[in-house]
């Protein structure tokens, strides 16, 4: 086996002085001849074999269907029965622009993107500093602190929406102690941002503080040193040398984030108790993955769903470029 | 013999690490003010889920009077017994899980055949085309819905199992996370060697790849199955209250005005167990692959 497949197709190595003879004998050899191009074929067409059941499977379930909403966002096509389609131009987007509920959703993607991200990203970056000391138990610490992460949006709304009860919730409880009154922590419009806004954080700060604990242990330990010796001060030390070698992980996260917040959808849908999916009966939590879903699956109108999907995909295309700019400028600095 | 080489596995590396970081500035010892921030960082996130298990523990009528308890009840097994009949949890719990390690298998599977000839093979327009599994990364689920919604209701194949599996069977990540650890864990000339011997590609994949990818396999697989767990968004769509997976099933207990709180939280809570006992048998290896995923990444 082993002498008889290194000849013909074997790239050159150590016994490469071997190589012509065999070249020659192989080419009067019709079996090894077969055999050797059997060789060169699967050594050149092999890689694209394994590459090819991941993008295949990308056109079937990504791609094609990306396209084919922007096709299905000019047609209007009812949820029960979605193979009739009847062309109606920009109808869809014009119906959006005009909707209230269009640019209320907007707005509240923004704002819950912004009060769940910022808080999220600096305690995880707190954390992650406070993890990279040498202490015991370091170990239970993270694990611990995946428990949310491990847990699904549908478990940990449901447990969250108990504890923001008005009547019998144990945060108004608490806070009762304190002497608030009774907050009702869904009709408000901020603080029922505030209360989603909260699941995410519980949900995802956990998971940041890692990503960020990874990028700080890979900070060369010299500059610390040298920073030290100049006589810097620990928080000198996390602000002039630990956040600057961070810059692409934190932009990195800030992109997933903020990719995340744009699609919120289960928080919202089940904060609501009355399980509808106008996020609140002011539309004060509606997000835009959420009115997406209002549209084609409460409304019926899947055209409508489709022009809201191919909004969200622009927003995430300007973050996208946003992000690549600022990539860019970090690597040139 | 292939590892021997290369550099360990995530975990063993930063116990590698720390003796050598307490020496230098930015790494002293923890003090107390550290570890009291944590613990309540631990609290924070762990208390939603005790509570979880305290209202599960309780009846209705206890939940709707303050004080909230603040401690177990003992009503936890007959509130589980009913969202186990009555919330479909028994068939949610069976399809979650065949969802869930479909979706890991096909993901470790697909991810380690790519992200092998990513990092060791030499083909044409290889960057080209690993530029473009990343870029699909920023391609979220949210935007095939509605096509693929169209094209399972002209099949009929909703609420059926093989819809919530099939788009989820390749991940970008998966490809990229296999790429990674096998630019390092796996030595070129051991690919090349099992070549020279005359081994198939195939033969080199079941021989060569796979041993030295395992750990990372591994990791790849729980990382999926949560996710696969957890997915959300297209499950609601694509299945009804006949056929759920946990979260479809979560979703559609009542609520409202005079919900069974009691209940609800028994089947938020079983929904939760089988991967909190992942974490906990686990949670080591887990966290090794998220931080090794993260610096790379």
């Amino acid at each position: 086996m082993t002498q008889t497949g290194s000849t013909a197709a074997a790239p050159p190595s150590a016994e490469g002085g071997a190589a012509p003879p065999a070249r020659r004998a192989a080419a009067r050899d019709p079996r090894k001849t077969w055999r050797s191009r059997r060789y060169r074929w699967d050594a050149k067409f092999s890689p694209y074999a394994f590459i090819s059941p991941f993008f295949l499977f990308f056109v079937a379930f990504g791609l094609f269907p990306l396209l084919y909403t922007a096709w299905a966002s000019l047609h209007r096509v009812e949820l029960t029965a979605p193979t009739d389609m009847e062309w109606a131009g920009l109808h869809n987007y014009s119906r959006l622009l005009e909707d209230d509920f269009f640019w209320n959703s907007l707005w509240v993607t923004f704002v819950l993107a912004v009060i769940s991200t910022v808080p999220q990203l600096l305690m995880a970056l707190g954390l992650a500093h406070l993890l990279n000391y040498k202490m015991r138990a370091s170990a239970f610490f993270r694990v611990a602190m995946l428990a949310p992460y491990a847990t699904s949006v549908a478990a940990a709304t449901l447990v969250f929406a108990m504890l923001y009860g008005r009547d019998y919730g144990i945060i108004n409880w608490v806070l009762g102690q304190f002497g608030v009154g009774e907050i009702d922590w869904q009709a408000g419009d901020w603080t029922s941002r505030i209360a989603v806004a909260s699941i995410v954080i519980w949900r995802w700060t956990g998971y940041n503080t890692l990503i960020y604990l990874a990028a700080m242990q890979a900070v060369p330990q010299d500059l610390y040193e040298s920073a030290s010796l100049d006589g810097a001060s620990r928080w000198q030390q996390f602000l002039h040398v630990t956040i600057p070698s961070l810059r692409p992980t934190i932009l990195f996260t800030v992109v997933v984030s903020t990719i995340g917040s744009v699609q919120l959808f289960g928080e919202p849908l089940l904060f609501d108790e009355t399980k509808g999916a106008t996020g609140g009966a002011d539309h004060q939590f509606q997000t835009l993955g959420l009115y997406m879903y209002e549209q084609g699956w409460r409304n019926l109108h899947l055209g409508r769903a489709a022009a809201i999907a191919w909004v969200m995909f622009l927003i995430l295309v300007v973050i996208g470029v946003i992000n690549a700019l600022i990539a860019r400028r970090l690597r040139k600095s | 013999m292939a590892l021997l080489k290369t550099e360990a596995p995530p975990a063993a590396t930063r116990r590698r690490r720390r003796p050598r970081a307490g020496e230098a500035g930015g790494q002293q010892r923890a003090g107390k003010l550290t570890y009291a921030i944590l613990a309540l960082f631990t609290a924070i996130s762990i208390g939603p889920l005790i509570y979880t298990a305290i209202a599960a523990s309780r009846t209705n009528a206890r939940l709707a009077e303050t004080p909230p308890p603040l401690w177990f009840g003992g009503n936890l097994f007959s509130n589980m017994e009913t969202a186990w009949t009555d919330a479909n949890m028994d068939l949610a719990l069976l399809n979650t899980t065949i969802v869930a390690a479909s979706v890991a298998a096909g993901t470790v599977l697909f991810g380690t055949l790519a992200g092998f000839a990513f990092a060791k093979l030499r083909f044409r327009l290889k960057n080209l085309l690993l530029l473009l599994v990343i870029g699909t990364m920023m391609v979220p689920p949210q935007l095939s819905v509605v096509p693929l919604y169209m094209a399972i209701a002209e099949l009929g194949w909703i609420d059926q199992l093989q819809t919530v599996i099939l788009p989820f069977l390749v991940s970008a990540f998966g490809v990229f996370f296999m790429r990674q650890y096998l630019i390092q864990a796996l030595p070129t000339e051991l690919v090349e060697a099992a070549r020279v011997d005359g081994a198939s590609s195939l033969r080199v994949i079941w021989h060569v790849v796979f041993p030295a990818a395992r750990p990372a396999m591994a990791v790849l697989g729980m990382l999926t199955f949560v996710f696969a767990w957890n997915e959300f968004f297209w499950p609601i769509i694509a299945l009804t209250q006949e056929n759920p997976t946990v979260q479809v099933a979560l979703t559609g207990l009542p609520r409202g005005h005079n919900p069974d709180q009691s209940v609800i939280m028994a089947g938020a809570l079983l929904g939760t167990l089988p991967l909190l006992l992942l974490l906990l048998l686990f949670g080591k290896q887990i966290v090794g692959g998220i931080m090794h995923g993260a610096v790379k990444g």
